[in-house]
């Protein structure tokens, strides 16, 4: 692998006595697409303004490129998306795209960046006329408009249906092909991590609690949950030698996070147990990281 | 359809030139200007108002045995008209782009936040020429003649005396909350424009407000204004040094409060 281009070095930010960060240190080389994944208040948003020198860690050190990441020359080299901020809205698409590119050296055409963000037909309108999705996709089109060597995306597919989810993550894909270009981006959807990132960087309440290739993270991350209404009081020992990741018997009605839900129900069936008002759910990714946090608390 | 061809210049970085970029940056800038005509127009047809009001009736009656009420009112009325574009148009739209957050994304990029202000700025100076050409326009429609140079000097005495105006908008426009800078700024602006003599001659102003006015930098640009047309005011050198001290002060804020705020914003 290259050099690391970006970096986090045991990186503190507290606002107030709110840890938001507490200590990271994370190293991402030239040419990595990586994720950083973690529920809403994670500091994934935190983390990014660090990696961009929107914020200075109250302790520790971030690092582009090698240099601050405040210096010109370091960003000369980045593509940017953040969440909330935008540019303003009286501009027209083109020019917004046009003034972008000539914050950076080798700026590409402003036709070619309105092709890869899918805005071709939306060259000539005003910014406040666009809607959620093409805002986003402009922003897109700032972000690549530099021809960057590395992207830096917080929360791209924001305000996006999951068609055309689907669609940005496979054109951020085709960006990074050569091989030579960065990604790092932030998401809470896991789906979009494993899509498009060889690792992901999974971040809870300031820490980093994983660092893996997807399909890792994927086996200790929960996929289902159950709840159901069982025929006679449980105990932890009815569930024993079962694949349940997470499991809450306080309520009088029992449940559990899984990647195996089928297994679970068979087992306690045949173990006489009968579910009753039974529910099968996706985990959501809270639940999902409250067992991955203690699972990994445990292993610890 | 992915390809980007890969430069060779990738393992030696550049910058941008930043001829160009100031250029875009510029023509965005009168783009977003130009789009709110509101906000454009009330600067030109304020001071043109005033001046229709107040000194077209008594243009031709003498304010001193030189200079003509009209051409006092001019001058009056032009530092009025300035400082308005300087602190007001200049200074509220920084706030507003902070309280939107359209500086966040700008602050991420590779542009030296020197080039968006001096962008702003250049604009903000080309608007106050305007403003002050059509003012002129009405001023000569309304009788009053003077010399070639003399209009020379008042322009460029108002649009250069009226930085630290600029820089006062700036400091503002970073110090307060960019819900209430548009409000402040406005109570600030209205406070020094009528202490210094802009809108009521000075000597119809109570006794201490001339006292403090000595301290105020509109007054002194006020009396730069008023000295560039004949009207026995305070001595040159004295008020260009209080103006380069209030410039020097407003940027030093505006330049503190803007790091801070790089430092604290969340987002």
């Amino acid at each position: 692998m290259g050099n690391a281009v970006v970096e986090l070095v045991r990186a503190t930010k507290k606002y107030g006595t709110v840890d938001a960060l507490a200590g990271v240190d994370l190293s991402i080389r030239e040419g990595e697409v990586v994720a950083i994944l973690g529920p809403n208040g994670a500091g994934k948003t935190t983390a990014i303004s660090l990696m961009l020198g929107l914020r200075r860690p109250t302790s520790g050190e971030a690092r582009l490129f090698g240099r601050q990441p405040t210096d010109r020359w370091a960003r000369s080299r980045c593509g940017v998306m953040l969440q909330e901020s935008g540019v303003p809205r009286l501009l027209k698409v083109a020019e917004a795209v046009d003034l972008f590119g000539s914050y950076y050296p080798s700026p590409i055409p402003v036709a070619r960046a309105l092709e890869l963000a899918m805005l071709a037909d939306r060259s000539g309108r005003r910014i406040d006329q666009l809607s959620g999705g093409e805002r986003q996709r402009l922003y897109y089109a700032l972000a690549i408009c530099g021809d960057p060597e590395v992207l830096i995306l917080d929360e791209p597919t924001v305000g996006m249906d999951v068609e055309s989810r689907h669609g940005f993550l496979n054109h951020i894909r085709d960006f990074a092909a050569d091989g030579r270009r960065t990604i790092v981006l932030t998401t809470h959807y896991i789906e979009e991590a494993d899509q498009l990132a060889e690792r992901i960087i999974v971040i809870n309440h300031g820490h980093v609690i994983a660092d893996a290739p997807p399909a890792d993270i994927k086996a200790r991350v929960p996929g289902r949950r159950v709840s159901f209404t069982p025929d006679r009081p449980l105990t932890a020992a009815d569930f024993a030698g079962l694949p349940v990741e997470w499991l809450d018997l306080s309520g009088t009605s029992v449940r559990l996070l899984s990647n195996h839900p089928e297994d679970v129900l068979i087992a306690l069936i045949q173990r006489g147990i009968r579910p009753g008002h039974l529910e099968v759910v996706g985990a959501d990714l809270e639940e999902a990281f409250l067992a991955l946090t203690k699972s990994v608390g445990a292993a610890g | 359809m992915s390809a980007i061809a890969v430069r060779p210049t990738r393992s030696t970085p550049r910058l941008a030139p930043i001829g160009r970029t100031l250029w875009k940056q510029t023509r965005a800038q009168w783009r977003l200007l130009l789009r709110q005509p509101a906000v454009s127009l009330i600067a030109i047809i304020l001071p043109v108002l005033l001046y229709v009001l107040f000194a077209l009736p008594s243009a031709h009656r003498a304010y001193s045995s030189n200079v003509s009420m009209g051409a006092y009112m001019l001058a009056s009325l032009g530092a009025y008209g300035v400082g308005l574009i300087m602190v007001f148009t200049f200074g509220a739209t920084v706030a507003i782009d902070r309280g939107q957050k359209n500086d966040l994304l700008m602050r991420a990029t590779p542009l030296p936040p020197a080039v968006d202000i001096a962008a702003r700025a250049s604009v903000a100076i080309v608007f106050a020429v305007i403003t002050l050409l059509v003012l002129f326009a009405v001023a000569i429609f309304a009788g009053v003649r003077l010399q070639p140079m003399t209009w020379l000097a008042i322009m460029a005495t108002l649009v250069i005396g009226s930085l630290p105006l600029l820089g006062l908008g700036l400091a503002v426009a970073y110090l307060i909350s960019p819900n209430a800078a548009v409000a402040i700024v406005n109570v600030i602006y209205m406070l020094l424009a009528f202490a210094s003599g802009f809108l009521a001659p000075m000597n119809q102003l109570p006794n201490f407000v001339q006292q403090l006015a000595v301290y105020l930098p509109t007054y002194h640009y006020a009396q730069l204004a008023w000295g560039a047309i004949g009207v026995p005011s305070e001595n040159v050198l004295v008020s260009a040094a209080w103006l380069v001290g209030y410039a020097v002060v407003f940027f030093g804020i505006a330049l503190w409060a803007y790091r801070r705020d790089a430092s604290r914003r969340s987002g």
